[in-house]
Parts: structure tokens; sequence; C-alpha cells
């Protein structure tokens, strides 16, 4: 139980880490990060979610959309977290 | 047409008129120039060779070098195979080219063991000739492109527009030892070895599976003073501990871009050198040098005619008209230029201020989301930075953009610290990055790698993506 939690707060706080850093870097602004977040909104542009995914596919080992069969991209954060939570399934 | 071709001189008479104590060395042997003037190293076959279409493919590159000597003006046609060709497409290669004899040495590669009306071995023992064989045809060189996929092209040549830019043939370039970390079986190592052929410089090979370092120490042991590589084969050289051993007078670059980066380097390690990059290909030939140590070319040289050439940039693209180009494919209907004689080199420029800068190939562009990026450029920034050798981007698939781009990077020093160090170079490195190009064009991931694969050409592997 400890341990599941562990790793939902944990790939949680990695994807919202990274996306502190490829904002700063991008020069953008995040809106506050919450699961009801649509990601449309969230500051990042197409070019910023991609170099995001690929970053957390160096940190957390797994690219679930690239690795998918079906073109799919979550509508909002929470949904985007539990993508990788699930590794891509 | 013909005519003038048989009177102009073959590589043999350069050779034999070259001053004594000239040498073809490579690691297992040595060859004097003024032995090969009256003998032969194909064991006394020369007339069997004469006017047939001969496949030259030897394991070691002095056993073409000597074949080639000995066969322009004797054979038909010369096809002169690279040693990274693949087996499979051996046979298009024989059959388009109609192959009626083969070269080959004692290190014979499998694909060798053909049937073929004649076949001769090859060795740089050499053995007299009570006359040399006169001139008699001019011979047609043929070299094959290094495509990446398919049959490779095969490129026709003639002596005369293989030299046509070696203009000067001073008593200094006789004095020169030329070495080269090209193959000779390819267009820019075959320059070099013409280049020390027709001045009557002795010349320093590479042997097969030689190690850098080895290679590096006998260009020292022979006292190389004139040496030539793609920049990739001078930052694999300048990794290596023996790059201190040489000192060499001229510096050449050719086959890639060369970055103001390994400029400033190579400028650094031999300050007493000339350093000159120079722009060819195997079509369209030899079309400038430039030497004043900074990238790039004079954007004069477009437009106007200089020793023959003539060059333009058409939709970005280097276009070039120049004697020293190739006549037309082997087995292939294809035209060689446009319609106005120009070859399209495929290598795309942009000009900033009074300078063109190469940006990189027509077909290497990575596409981002619809931003198209050359991925030469962005290593020319990364490798500007003072703790990196060199770098490789590449496309990498990306959901949202289509692709984006990472970079595979190579440290000047191995050992730069430990993983806290490492992570600092990257950050610093990405800094770099975003302070000189625009964001697509940054970076999404670094990785620090050993090496990078070198390709048998000289130039980066880059993996189509």
């Amino acid at each position: 139980m400890n341990k599941l939690w562990a790793r939902t707060m944990s790939v949680k706080l990695t994807i919202m880490q990274q996306m502190e850093q490829v904002a700063q870097e991008h020069g953008r602004i995040l809106a506050p990060l919450n699961d009801e977040l649509v990601l449309a909104n969230c500051g990042l542009d197409s070019l910023g979610f991609a170099v995001l995914v690929a970053r957390l596919e160096d940190t957390l080992g797994v690219d679930p959309f690239t690795a998918a069969e079906d073109a799919f991209f979550p509508v909002t954060l929470g949904d985007f977290v539990k993508v990788y939570e699930h590794g891509g399934r | 047409m013909n005519m003038a071709g048989v009177e102009a001189p073959s590589l043999r008479a350069y050779v034999a008129n070259a001053p004594a104590a000239r040498f073809i060395w490579d690691r297992a042997a040595s060859v004097r120039f003024t032995d090969l003037a009256r003998g032969t190293s194909l064991a006394g076959r020369l007339a069997d060779l004469a006017r047939r279409s001969v496949l030259v493919t030897t394991a070691s590159q002095l056993t073409t070098a000597l074949a080639l000597i000995e066969l322009d003006g004797i054979a038909r046609r010369l096809v002169i195979l690279p040693p990274d060709i693949e087996a499979d497409h051996l046979g298009a290669v024989m059959a388009a080219a109609e192959i009626d004899a083969i070269v080959t040495d004692d290190g014979a590669r499998p694909h060798a063991a053909l049937t073929l009306p004649v076949r001769v071995t090859c060795a740089p023992s050499i053995v007299p000739l009570d006359e040399t064989p006169p001139v008699a045809v001019r011979t047609e060189w043929v070299l094959l492109t290094s495509g990446t996929t398919g049959v490779p092209k095969m490129v026709v040549h003639d002596l005369g527009g293989l030299t046509a830019a070696i203009t000067s043939r001073s008593a200094a370039d006789a004095a020169a030892i030329w070495g080269t970390f090209y193959d000779i079986r390819r267009y820019g190592g075959l320059q070099i070895f013409l280049r020390a052929m027709l001045g009557g410089a002795s010349l320093v090979l590479s042997s097969a599976g030689e190690p850098v370092a080895d290679h590096l120490a006998r260009l020292a042991q022979h006292g190389v003073t004139h040496l030539s590589g793609t920049p990739s084969h001078w930052r694999r050289a300048l990794m290596n501990a023996a790059i201190g051993t040489i000192a060499p007078h001229y510096v050449r670059l050719s086959g890639e871009i060369a970055d103001q980066a390994i400029l400033d380097t190579l400028r650094a390690v031999f300050p007493q050198a000339a350093i000159g990059h120079a722009y060819a290909s195997t079509e369209a030939g030899v079309a400038f040098a430039v030497n004043d140590g900074c990238a790039g070319f004079p954007a004069a040289f477009a437009g106007t005619i200089r020793d023959g050439v003539e060059m333009k940039i058409v939709d970005g693209s280097l276009r070039v008209r120049s004697p020293g180009a190739a006549s037309r494919y082997v087995g292939n209907g294809q035209p060689l230029t446009d319609a106005d004689g120009f070859v399209d080199t495929g290598d795309i420029v942009e000009r900033r201020g009074e300078r063109y800068y190469f940006a990189g190939r027509q077909g290497g562009i990575i596409n981002i989301g619809g931003l198209k990026v050359h991925p030469e450029e962005i290593e020319a920034v990364i490798n500007r930075h003072p703790q990196v050798r060199m770098s490789l981007v590449r496309s990498k698939r990306s959901p949202i953009t289509g692709a984006i781009v990472v970079a595979d990077v190579v440290l000047t020093s191995q050992d730069e610290a430990g993983n806290a160090g490492q992570i600092e170079v990257k950050d610093d490195i990405l800094k770099f990055c975003r302070a000189a190009l625009p964001r697509h064009k940054v970076p999404a991931a670094i990785s620090f790698v050993p090496s990078l694969p070198v390709a048998a050409t000289g130039k980066l592997a880059r993996r189509l993506g």
C-alpha cells in the first residue's frame, strides 16, 4: 500500500517538476497544477509537451504515447499522470 | 576528344618522374616510386588487363594505389571498390560496369572469389619490367557513391577531371609527405592520393583495422607534413594523446561541414600549420578550398568563376559546374547535372553577411511540428562548448510534434567529474543552445556517450529517422 502510494506520488511529482522545468526553459508561465487542469490551458505549447514527453522518457523510462497502438492524448493533467502511472496501458 | 586524353600523361608517368626517395607506405609495406617506374606489382600480367573493365577490390589501400598507378592508360575502365560495399550489391555493380577482369590482393575478401576471365593478384613486391606498356586508352575511373540505401551509384571520371583542382606542382610540393585519415577508395581520399602522386610526394596510408594511435604514430615516424581528413576524423584524432607527436605544416578538412569549433581547435593544436577546408563531392569534384580559418566560404564565390569552377545557390542548395565534375553515371540513365551543366550537391547553405555557411543536407532535415531543422546546425553550436569534442544530433519520434531533436555528446575529457559534474555540463550545454538557437532547435535531451560511430567514409554515421 505504502509502496504504491510512493510510486504514484513520485510519478506525479516528477511530471510536475519537469513541467515547471520545461516551462521555465521555454519562457512560459504555468497555470496552477491540479488534476482537473486542462492540458491545453496549462501554459505549455505543443513543442513544450514534446520536450516534456522526451524528458519523462529519460526520467521515468517510458514513453506511453509512442508505445501506444492508437493515437490518443489525455485532456487533463490527472489523466496525463494516470497514463504514466499505468506505464502506457 | 579521345586523342587529347591519350596524349595526357598517365599516372605512371607522374610517378616515374618523381624525385628519388619517394615512397608510399602502409603499416605492412612500402613501395619506392622509382621501382614502380620500371616495375610492376601485378605479377607480370599487365598486358592481360589491357583494355579491360577492371574491378579493383583489395584488402589494403596500398595495393589499390599500385593498381591505379599501373592501370591508368592501360585498362578501359577501373572500378574502385570501397571497403564497405555490401556484398549484395557487388553483382549489380559488376554487371552494370561490364567487369571482365579483377585485381585483388592477398587479403582477398570473400566476394573476391568470383570467377572472371582474368584475375590478377597485386602485391607490394615490385618485379622489374623490361619496358612499360605504352598508354593506349583514356581510362575511365569509376567511383562508388556512399548512398545509404540501394545499389551505390557509379560515377565516371577520368584522370584529367580528377586532377583538375590540383594546380600547383612546385618543388615544395615534392618535398611534402602526405597523410590522410581517408580511405583512398573514396573521392576525398583519392584526391589526396593523386595530389601526392602528381606532386611527386610521399604518402602515408592507413591500414585496415589500424587503431588511430598506431596510425598517428606512423604519421609521426614518417614526418608527415600535409594531413587530411574529415572533421570527424580530426575530432577522433584529437581525442588521442598521440596527436601531440605530429606537426603537419598543412591541415586539410573536407567531406563534412568544418565548423568554427574544429577549425579553432586545430589552430590551437597546430599553431604553425596552414589550415584549410575544401569542398568536394564525388559527382561535382572539388569546388573550392578556404584557407582563412573561418567556417563557410565568402559569398563572392557564388556567381563567379574561380579556377574554372562556377557555383550558384538554387533553393538554398549549392550547385557546382566544374571541369572536375564527373561525366556521367554507369548503367543509370539519370542525368548527373541540370540543363546548364551544374551538379546539385544537395548541400544546403545559408548566407549570413558576406559569407555562406553550410547548414546540412537536403535529405537530412528533421521536421518538428512543421519547423525544419538541420542536425548539423545544432551540432555546430554544441561543438562550440569548450568541454565538447563532438556531437550527433538526431531525430526522435514524438507523439506531439512528429519529431524532436536529441543530442549525443562526446566530452573532451571522458572522466569529466562524476554524475554531479555531468549534470552541470549538460545544463551548461543546454544554456549554450538556448542562447544561440530558437526553441525548437534546442535538444530535448542530451546523452553523454564515450564515442560516436564514424562511417568508412569518414563521416559521422547518421541514421535516417
